[in-house]
């Protein structure tokens, strides 16, 4: 069940991330992108991250995509027309993709800790939310008091870009 | 059941269709969701780390509040960055990024 669960999902959000590459039309990519965030929810879900799994619809497929339909939108862009390939950018790409991925598949093949199957979880099952919020308060109250004011310095420098004049 | 090997394979493989949306696309926007793709994959790692390295019967929530500050700052990062394009597409009415080569050496 879980097997079938997470090969569904990881083939699904590795199609629909190579759509948000491949497609011209940026609203299609826009789409392609928040179902390939959803499926990537179901796997934090196999995983057991459910906490995780949710924060992840809400903040990504939620409130980033519709930031990103709303800019495309205001922007009004069109299908991006095809211009000729950039063939050095692409030698380049194909390159490092396939560099990447056999080096990735060489250490993941290289030690036998990458295919232990899922451990069991042992002892009382607390909720996912109260255990993540209990870590986060006790071992980093001082990042998250950093992160908040990322937060205000963030919301602070947008209004300022996005004045009519800049000085 | 899927291994430590599987979650982290179709992590690396999500990471490196972003990389080449980031190498091979020219509009901005699009490059800016492949670089959100990135670090999502980046977070799939570490959640299936969490989950495979169990500390005493239990998830390894560490990293799980780690995501939660990846997820944070790419939200700030997102704010940020459209806002960018957007003041961008003002001063030059397009986002390819092959019209923008001021800074080009």
């Amino acid at each position: 069940m879980l097997s079938a669960a997470f090969w569904f999902f990881a083939t699904l959000m590795i199609a629909f991330g190579l759509g948000v590459v491949l497609l011209r039309n940026p609203v299609s990519c826009a789409m392609s992108l928040v179902m390939s965030f959803i499926c990537l929810a179901a796997l934090f879900v196999t995983l057991d991250a459910c906490f995780i799994g949710i924060i992840q619809v809400l903040v990504y497929a939620g409130a980033v995509m519709v930031l990103f339909l709303f800019i495309i939108m205001l922007l009004d862009l069109r299908s991006e027309e095809s211009r000729r390939l950039n063939v050095g950018a692409t030698i380049g790409g194909v390159l490092v993709v396939s560099i990447f991925i056999s080096l990735l598949i060489k250490v993941v093949s290289s030690s036998p800790v990458f295919s232990q199957t899922l451990p069991a979880l042992i002892g009382p099952q607390q909720s996912d939310v109260k255990l993540v919020g209990m870590t986060l308060f006790r071992y980093f109250g001082l990042p998250f008091e950093v992160v908040g004011v990322l937060l205000l310095v963030a919301t602070v420098g947008v209004i300022v870009l996005s004045r009519k004049s800049l000085r | 059941m899927p291994t430590l090997a599987n979650y982290l394979l179709a992590s690396g493989i999500l990471f490196a269709i972003g990389l080449g949306g980031v190498m091979l696309r020219r509009s901005i926007i699009i490059i800016f969701m492949s670089l959100e793709m990135m670090l999502s994959a980046a977070n799939l790692s570490l959640v299936a780390f969490s989950r495979y390295g169990l500390v005493s019967g239990h998830q390894n929530y560490n990293a799980q509040v780690l995501v939660f500050f990846i997820i944070t700052v790419a939200a700030a990062e997102v704010a940020v960055g459209l806002a960018i394009i957007v003041s961008l597409y003002r001063a030059r009415q397009t986002t390819h990024v092959e019209d923008l080569d001021t800074l080009k050496f």
